[in-house]
């Protein structure tokens, strides 16, 4: 009886990996081609711009540059050489600094993760706090209006408040350096705010939205009081709602970390992307945008996986098994 | 001792009364059903049984009751000890009363964990025995289950095992078979019954008169929070004594209506017409003859294919294959949705909407306004109402709008889906009396669709009786409901029968 | 699965609750603000004090003060009149990114909702993709491959900006289109265009307008945050958001510097989502 009944259960689920590995490899391909089409499209030379506009550079040297870079070949050479490149997980070389592209961003990666890792975890812990806390109507008034001021802040604005209050005023944190692990509390703070926000919102109303539901009814019906419905019942339903949410927070905290550490003046990603935006440096501009698409790609493709285990409705199941017989 | 007392109970909210002293009492093995409309306050007695009335509501007895302790100013702790293991409460629908991201073993097992100190795989055996006690087969199988994955009378039985797992002495079931389809209806009807035999105190809170007459030994019927009438099922329903309650008893029940002659030739002839979705059949070979004056019932159960059938009459659907043929010249055919709340543009007030069909009919601008004012009087409407939206009206109101706009084209074959439904018996007594006389005023061929076999019996000259896009059996309606003779038919008229 | 409209949007349009009392005050406390603001963008000579380019290098670094409310700069500017004369820049590009994205999107949105399937499966991807990134990192995207530059960031936001509506539009036009009474009228015989202009365009419409509100906030943050950034306009252009940069270099002398066009951005966005909500919730009493 057993293998009749596994193969219309492992099947679909083999399917659905398949298709979304197959996507993961479409987005990916996809971002590359534009990315590798829009510096193409822009207008200038790109080697001219590279230069900047105060270099006395002759022509012939220019070629020069421009044969060192492979910039003369026709466009679907490059295109293809491009592909291979990356397939091979060879980034180019950066303009500026004439370093491996791997080794620019691998260099200051470290920085930006631990950052944007410890603003997470705060931004969850926070969010979990709010949601299961602040349940009377006044504190849920005064949760409501802080997360509306915080999501209409700046976040780097909140950083410089921060940073004068709790630097410059009261002297509690370091202004800036690295060596001392106290510098990364106010940016990991900083950064976890509007995550924060936007997670206790979602939880809050996931959980609210589930409480009013005919099967929270029931559930008190049984006897069960407030912590046994939300912590059996409810939290779950929120949950599921905020996974939704979990890509996108993924490039709250990236887009978060390249202000807040221009902010507080720490190395790491930031620090990377926006002089070779300054810079021109297109291959290390490339290089970036790849890499956070590479993350997206993997966060998405968790969430898509975790949802059916949140959520069982979202399983794959046999159409038929529903429909038996008795009533 | 009862197992349930209630003396005087009130429940105020906002300054009305909205429950106004309420008095009954139900023994151990005992089933009383409460009746009455909406609005009546059936809902709200039964939350208070469980000290589950919203917080803005203040509640107060002089005797409350339950399992023999007295539950009168109980604080909400109080009442937690109570709920479950005491006093189980069934609600309608457990697709929504069943937390979907749980499976239906922990959804039982939950009153055990909560009221007893029993082990987990203790709680699993009990379960099981549980499931098996509201006849549940495989229960180990389904136990393991989402209740998505299951039927939805197993669903109803996995609620009320879960209501039953603290053995509680009373059972509040507020209506539990209402979403539920006739057949399985009434086998959820006899579980409650055999739960009442085996000595629980059972309350059945329904509208359904049918269903009462099934499960309960007394009845109390209720209005605007008062009980009107209560006593022993047989005696209330065979002699009321009270006005109301024989209205609301003649509003359930009908009689099958008695052939006409002089209707005229064949409007429409459907010859073999199947419609398919993405490879599921929704209609599947349907033949039958439609003549003029006429009113043909068409009657079956969710996903009989009833709807498409009459999308199809109306225009909106092509058939895949067959053929719809019209005779006798061309006819305007217009449809009464069933869901006239959906069918209205929300933000068009209702004499709006009304002026838009005159439109699309070629009725001229000038006379437009007042036109609308007749269809108003013609369905009943105050002309007040035009002014309002559709949110704004009742549900009887808005099901004679969509009457009047689907007159605004002056049809000669009306369709109607699902037309007094969702609509209180006493209200879809008047809504019928009104279809009889438009009929009669504008002679109308009608087709009625209904899941209510009574309603179409009153009304329909003919019927299809359909299951699962076929057309299982059709004729004169006394004749086919007097002798049915497919066993789709005679199963759904044992069912609405109420017994008997 | 992908998630509907951008969630800080969505978030920021917050529960629809009952109007009540307070909630009529905080309305028109938002309204007053942004009228204040509307004044600031177009007048900005009526409010200001000073000439916000005009330089006192012996005033420099003043602390806020009668003369000056918020204090001065560097370079002795006022910093009020330059918060003051930086609203047209920044709400100016909040107004035209969200102008811009909202006709495109909405056009797009709604064509793709009446396209047939594959058409419109395929460009609904690309949107979800869009969607899927905030706002702000959209634009930079968009200005690492463009370049700095003042019209570059208009461009980036309103880049940014664009997936939003298109989405809303296309499943309004979706839903409409197929929705009960649509079908409703039809079945009466009006005819399919006018049913579509009639019950269609206005609810999209309405829902975008909504929509909209809000989004110029999403956008005065993304410009904000490119000016931040250095990507933007350059000294010693008056914008929110270089007034900020400027500003976080002497953070420890002269907080204020930073802290006022803060404060100035906060306030206009909360309104702004403020008027928002209401606007919303007098659309859903309505309809």
């Amino acid at each position: 009886m057993r293998s009749r009944s596994a193969d219309p259960v492992v099947k679909p689920v083999l399917i659905r990996i398949a298709g979304l590995a197959a996507s993961v490899v479409i987005v990916l391909w996809g971002a590359a081609t534009l990315a590798f089409l829009a510096f193409r499209v822009i207008p200038g030379d790109p080697v001219s711009v590279m230069l900047g506009p105060q270099a006395q550079v002759s022509e012939a040297v220019k070629d020069g540059i421009r044969a060192d870079l492979g910039l003369d070949r026709p466009p679907l050479e490059q295109y293809f050489s491009y592909l291979w490149q990356l397939l091979q997980g060879n980034l180019g070389e950066s303009y500026q600094l004439r370093l491996p592209v791997t080794e620019v961003i691998g260099r200051q990666l470290g920085a930006t993760v631990q950052l944007t890792s410890l603003a997470l975890v705060i931004a969850v812990v926070l969010a979990l706090a709010v949601a299961l806390f602040a349940r009377g109507r006044v504190s849920r008034g005064i949760v409501a209006g802080v997360e509306l001021v915080v999501l209409s802040s700046p976040v780097f604005w909140i950083g410089i408040l921060l940073l004068s209050v709790f630097a410059f005023g009261l002297g509690w944190f370091p202004v800036s350096g690295t060596r001392n692990p106290a510098t990364i509390v106010l940016p990991a703070i900083t950064l976890a705010l509007p995550v924060a926000a936007l997670l206790g919102q979602v939880l809050r109303d996931g959980i609210e939205a589930a409480e009013r539901q005919p099967w929270a009814t029931t559930v008190r019906a049984r006897g069960a009081g407030q912590v046994r419905l939300t912590a059996h019942h409810t939290l779950r339903h929120g949950a599921a709602g905020a996974l939704t949410l979990a890509a996108y927070l993924v490039g709250s905290l990236l887009g978060g970390a390249v202000l807040v550490e221009t902010v507080f003046a720490r190395p790491g990603l930031g620090r990377v992307t926006l002089s070779a935006i300054t810079d021109r440096d297109l291959p290390v501009i490339t290089g970036v945008i790849l890499f956070s698409a590479l993350v997206f790609v993997v966060v998405n493709l968790i969430v898509e996986l975790l949802y059916p285990v949140l959520d069982p409705r979202l399983r794959r199941i046999d159409v038929r098994r529903v429909r038996e017989v008795g009533a | 001792m009862s197992a349930l007392a209630v003396q005087n109970l009130s429940v105020a909210m906002r300054g009305t009364m909205l429950v106004d002293g309420v008095s009954f009492e139900v023994a151990s093995g005992e089933c009383l059903a409460i009746v009455g409309e909406s609005g009546a306050g059936k809902t709200l007695t039964a939350s208070a049984l469980l000290g589950l009335t919203p917080d803005a509501a203040r509640v107060t007895a002089d005797v409350l009751s339950v399992d023999g302790v007295d539950a009168r100013g109980f604080s909400e702790t109080d009442w937690r000890e109570l709920r479950g293991d005491k006093v189980g409460l069934v609600s309608q629908d457990a697709l929504v009363s069943l937390d979907p991201l749980r499976r239906v073993g922990a959804e039982v097992a939950e009153p055990l964990a909560i009221h007893t100190r029993l082990s987990r795989s203790e709680r699993r055996d009990r379960v099981i025995e549980l499931l098996e006690a509201v006849s549940m087969t495989d229960a180990a199988r389904r136990a393991g289950q989402y209740p998505h994955e299951l039927s939805g009378g197993l669903r109803q039985r996995a609620l009320i095992a879960s209501a039953l797992a603290g053995q509680p002495a009373v059972l509040v079931a507020d209506e539990p078979t209402t979403a539920l389809d006739a057949t399985v209806q009434a086998r959820v009807l006899a579980l409650l019954r055999s739960i009442a035999d085996a000595g629980t105190a059972v309350v059945f809170i329904s509208h359904d008169i049918a269903a009462v007459r099934r499960v309960a030994d007394r009845v109390m019927v209720m209005r605007a929070g008062r009980v009107i009438e209560q006593g022993a099922v047989a005696d209330v329903f065979a002699a009321p004594q009270e006005e109301y309650t024989r209205a609301l008893i003649a509003a359930t029940t009908h009689e099958p209506r008695s052939d006409r002659f002089g209707l005229g030739d064949a409007v429409l002839t459907a010859v073999e017409v199947s419609k398919t979705f993405s490879g599921v059949p929704a209609v599947d070979d349907a033949s039958f003859t439609l003549l003029q004056g006429q009113t043909l019932g068409i009657v079956g159960e969710s996903g009989s294919g009833k709807t498409t059938l009459a999308r199809m009459i109306v225009g909106v659907e092509r058939p895949d294959s067959g053929e719809l043929r019209w005779s006798g010249g061309t006819h305007r055919v217009q449809l009464v949705h069933q869901n006239p709340l959906g069918a209205f543009d929300p933000r068009w007030t209702i004499g709006r909407s009304l002026r838009e069909a005159l439109e699309a009919g070629g009725v001229p601008r000038s006379v437009r306004a007042a036109r609308v004012a007749a269809l108003m009087a013609e369905v009943g409407l105050e002309p007040a109402l035009a002014r309002r939206r559709p949110a704004e009206l009742s549900g009887g109101q808005r099901q004679r709008a969509a009457i009047a706009r689907a007159l605004a084209a002056d049809p000669d074959v009306l369709v109607l889906d699902e037309p007094v439904s969702a609509l209180d018996p006493s209200v879809r007594e008047k809504v019928l009396q009104l279809l009889g006389r438009l009929q009669h005023d504008r002679e109308l061929t009608m087709i009625f669709i209904s899941h209510d076999l009574d309603v179409v019996a009153a009304v329909s000259d003919d019927v299809l009786v359909m299951q699962d896009g076929v057309v299982v059996e059709q004729g004169p309606v006394a004749a086919v409901f007097a002798a049915p003779q497919h066993p789709f038919t005679q199963e759904l008229l044992a069912a609405s029968a109420g017994g008997v | 699965m992908s998630a509907s409209a951008r969630p800080d949007i969505a978030r920021r349009m917050g529960v629809s609750r009952p109007a009540n009392a307070s909630r009529r005050v905080l309305l028109w406390a938002a309204l007053a603000v942004l009228a204040v603001v509307a004044v600031m963008a177009v007048f900005p000579s009526l409010i200001a004090t000073h000439d916000p380019l005009r330089t006192d290098v012996r005033a420099a670094l003043e602390a806020p003060s009668p003369a000056h409310l918020f204090g001065t700069d560097q370079s002795g500017r006022d910093v009020f009149s330059r918060v003051v004369y930086g609203a047209g820049r920044s709400v100016g590009i909040g107004l035209l990114a969200t102008g811009l994205a909202l006709v495109i999107g909405l056009v797009v949105g709604a064509l793709s909702g009446v396209a047939p399937r594959a058409v419109d499966a395929t460009a609904m991807r690309i949107t979800d993709v869009l969607l899927a990134f905030p706002e702000f990192l959209v634009a930079l995207v968009v200005v690492a491959i463009l370049g700095p530059g003042p019209t570059n960031v208009a461009i980036a936001v309103t880049i940014a900006a664009v997936p939003v509506y298109v989405r809303l539009a296309r499943v309004q036009t979706r839903s409409l289109a197929l929705a009960e009474h649509v079908e409703a009228a039809r079945i009466l015989g009006v005819p399919r265009m006018r049913a579509f202009v009639r019950h269609v365009v206005p609810g999209v419409l309405g829902s975008l307008s909504v929509l909209a509100t809000i989004g110029i906030g999403s956008s005065i943050l993304a410009a904000a945050g490119l000016s931040f950034l250095g990507l933007g306009p350059i000294e010693p252009s008056p914008e929110w958001g270089l007034m900020l940069s400027g500003g976080r270099n002497v953070l420890g002398t002269a907080w204020w510097i930073a802290v006022f066009p803060g404060v100035a951005i906060t306030l206009t966005v909360v309104s702004a989502t403020i008027v928002g909500r209401g606007l919303r919730a007098r659309a859903e009493g309505r309809g």
